[in-house]
């Protein structure tokens, strides 16, 4: 579905359904030059099973129009306007790399629209290196090329996907070959400046879920401690032989640890 | 730097797609003979079926065997996915039926296999899809074939008979100048020798069942997407970017816009049409893709041998390949096709038809047969043989003279391809 929120269309993959309001409703936020498909799979078992399950197209990136915004509180503002045009209260979010920076910040505002908040492939702080920044702002194919490497697992870098005849680097490669100009330096910009993640991770009242990749290196689990200590209600869940693009590698894992964490409550 | 793998194909070709069974941790990869797999739960069972999760339902839709063979020579090429196929022909079919329904159009080589001709010809005029042969050697007549009905640009990469070289990034760029897809046969080539995607195709098709192979046990073939092409900005394309009503109403490009031309055929190519390859073949296919790069590289090796022998040989009036000076795409291919330019080639014998029936009667080694890219080396006298109806006339217009002998070369020892072959050009 198409919305318009600060005069722009927004684009927002809702698996073939309507927003009912008597449901709940999960919103899915991609990562640095990604877009919506890749929760296909996960918001598309949402959807049959009693939610309003979206997944969004931030600005600038899929099939969203604007401007790439470089901050995580310009981008939490911006989903929170795409909130108040669907009419939708409390949202439960997961959010991957950036995306999960995204929901740290609006789940730790005062009388927050999070209900129940996941975060998946994170840090807080997020920091990127001043090469791959500068990398990303002046040779971005090779950007996308370093992201690659550093994003799958040895074990995903020979594949064996859940989906049956899918190469899983080469669909992720051309996902990021398709981004605009300058849109992945902006999102490295909002994910680099944003330092006040653990004083945010303090403020979330509402039970939050890691899912985190035994062998993420631009993430990686074991730099999650501090963000698990720092949210009051956090749980862990760390899965062995994934690296950071978790929702490629073993998409039907991430879908049953949604499953339990978010429909339990 | 344009490469995202990791590895060189000779490793994927061994690797890519499988990890040792989780059962019994079998090495090589297990022919999962089943035709539907045991859902643990209903739950699960609608999620298979409406693409909520991962995995296998049918095999005429997807088989974990399969799987292996699609995601290995995908990675191999250097795109985003793969679907087997029954043969070659149902691959090419696969992809037509996707982009494309009646009042559709092709704009395609001339220089073709038979085979695919008269896929193109015949039969898809029936179902109100058109072709339009051309010269692919001359830009400016294929940019006038195309019509606002256009849906493909379809070519080989070694064309036949004749070995014409794609230009595939002067096709490309013109096809895309169009918002048109181009599709490659690269069965001749193998990505062993050139990996079209990364000069400019959206699509490939092999006929597995030759150099991918390699033994002659098994036919199949394989398509590929390059995951470059924008289905949705093109705006020709609707199966892909309109709701399919055969499927829950999905829009494949907002499932995906990298994924929409494979995630169409399968759901609807394979599941309706059904021409879906054995998992027995996909195994065996397999074993040859294992280790097309040695094998590759030896085809290689012993056609130079071959071709150089055949054009110092009186009893030769021409050899077409296109390392030689003489080839029309000669510089090109040097370019392109530094490896090699495939062990598919013809030549001609200065005493015309009989000349070439005694002359293959006389091989001991090559194997007078209807294929090539087997490890045994074949031959083929055209005129006699796949063309035999033709007139001498017709037979040039195709490109083939009363004295075209096809050989395709294997992989026996060097000396003993050329010892054959002079016993048999000797005794004519």
């Amino acid at each position: 579905m198409i919305i318009t929120v600060d005069n722009q269309a927004a684009y927002i993959y809702t698996a073939g359904h309507r927003i009912q309001h008597d449901k709940p409703t999960v919103l899915f936020i991609h990562g640095a030059a990604n877009d919506h498909s890749v929760w296909n799979t996960q918001c598309r078992y949402f959807s049959t099973h009693g939610w309003n399950a979206l997944a969004i197209d931030l600005p600038a990136h899929g099939k969203t129009n604007g401007v790439a915004l470089n901050s995580i509180s310009a981008l939490s503002e911006w989903i929170k306007k795409c909130a108040e045009v669907l009419e939708l209260k409390k949202l439960s979010i997961v959010g991957h790399s950036m995306g999960s920076l995204i929901g740290l910040e609006l789940a730790s505002k005062p009388e927050s629209i999070v209900n129940q908040l996941v975060l998946v492939g994170t840090n807080a702080p997020m920091p990127v290196s001043d090469q791959l920044l500068e990398t990303s702002k002046n040779k971005p194919e090779l950007a996308y090329h370093m992201i690659n490497q550093y994003s799958f697992s040895s074990r995903a870098k020979l594949g064996k996907n859940d989906i049956p005849g899918m190469s899983m680097q080469g669909v992720s490669i051309k996902l990021m070959q398709r981004t605009n100009p300058g849109v992945l330096h902006a999102d490295f910009i909002a994910c680099n400046s944003y330092v006040d993640g653990l004083s945010a991770a303090e403020k979330i009242a509402c039970p939050t879920l890691l899912l985190l990749g035994a062998h993420d290196r631009m993430t990686p689990a074991s730099r999650a401690k501090n963000l698990e200590d720092a949210i009051p209600n956090s749980t862990v869940k760390v899965l062995s032989g994934t690296g950071h693009a978790l929702m490629t590698e073993q998409p039907n894992r991430i879908t049953e640890h949604l499953k339990a964490f978010l429909m339990s409550a | 730097m344009s490469d995202h793998r990791d590895f060189k194909l000779e490793t994927l070709g061994l690797h890519a797609g499988q990890e040792p069974d989780s059962d019994y941790g079998s090495r090589a990869q297990p022919i999962h003979f089943t035709t539907s797999y045991v859902f643990p739960d209903t739950d699960t069972a609608a999620s298979l079926f409406n693409m909520e999760r991962g995995g296998h339902v049918y095999s005429r839709i997807s088989n974990p065997t399969n799987a292996v063979l699609e995601e290995r020579i995908s990675a191999m090429e250097g795109g985003v996915g793969g679907i087997a196929t029954a043969s070659g022909q149902a691959a090419l079919h696969l992809a037509i039926t996707t982009l494309m329904g009646q009042g559709g159009h092709i704009v395609a080589s001339q220089s073709l296999y038979g085979g695919s001709h008269n896929l193109l010809q015949y039969t898809m005029p029936r179902f109100g899809i058109e072709t339009t042969f051309v010269n692919f050697r001359d830009l400016d007549r294929l940019e006038a074939a195309i019509k606002p009905e256009t849906r493909l640009i379809f070519s080989e990469t070694l064309g036949n008979p004749g070995l014409d070289v794609l230009n595939i990034s002067a096709v490309s760029k013109l096809a895309h100048n169009h918002s048109l897809p181009l599709m490659v046969d690269s069965t001749f080539t193998t990505p062993y020798l050139i990996e079209p995607f990364a000069h400019g195709a959206d699509l490939i098709f092999h006929s597995a069942t030759k150099f991918l192979g390699g033994h002659g046990v098994a036919i199949g073939g394989i398509l590929l997407d390059s995951g470059n092409f924008n289905w949705s900005q093109s705006g020709k394309f609707p199966t892909l970017s309109e709701p399919y009503e055969g499927f829950h109403n999905m829009v494949f490009t907002e499932e995906s816009q990298i994924a929409a031309f494979l995630l169409r055929a399968r759901r609807e190519g394979l599941r309706d049409f059904g021409a879906c390859m054995s998992p027995m073949n996909a195994f065996q296919i397999m074993q040859g893709v294992e280790t097309l790069g040695p094998r590759m590289q030896r085809h290689m090796e012993n056609t130079r041998s071959v071709v150089n022998f055949l054009n110092d040989h009186e009893a030769v009036s021409q050899v077409i390949y296109p390392e030689l000076p003489n080839h029309p795409d000669h510089k090109l291919a040097a370019q392109l096709l530094p490896k090699g330019c495939g062990a598919v080639f013809t030549f001609e014998l200065k005493d015309g038809r009989a000349a070439g029936h005694k002359f293959i009667e006389k091989l001991k080694i090559f194997s007078h047969l209807a294929n090539v890219g087997d490890a045994k080396s074949l031959v083929i006298h055209p005129a006699s043989t796949t063309h035999f109806r033709m007139s001498d006339e017709d037979l040039l217009a195709a490109g083939i003279s009363p004295g075209t002998v096809r050989l395709s070369i294997g992989l026996e020892n060097i000396d003993d391809l050329l010892g054959d072959l002079k016993q048999a050009l000797k005794s004519r």
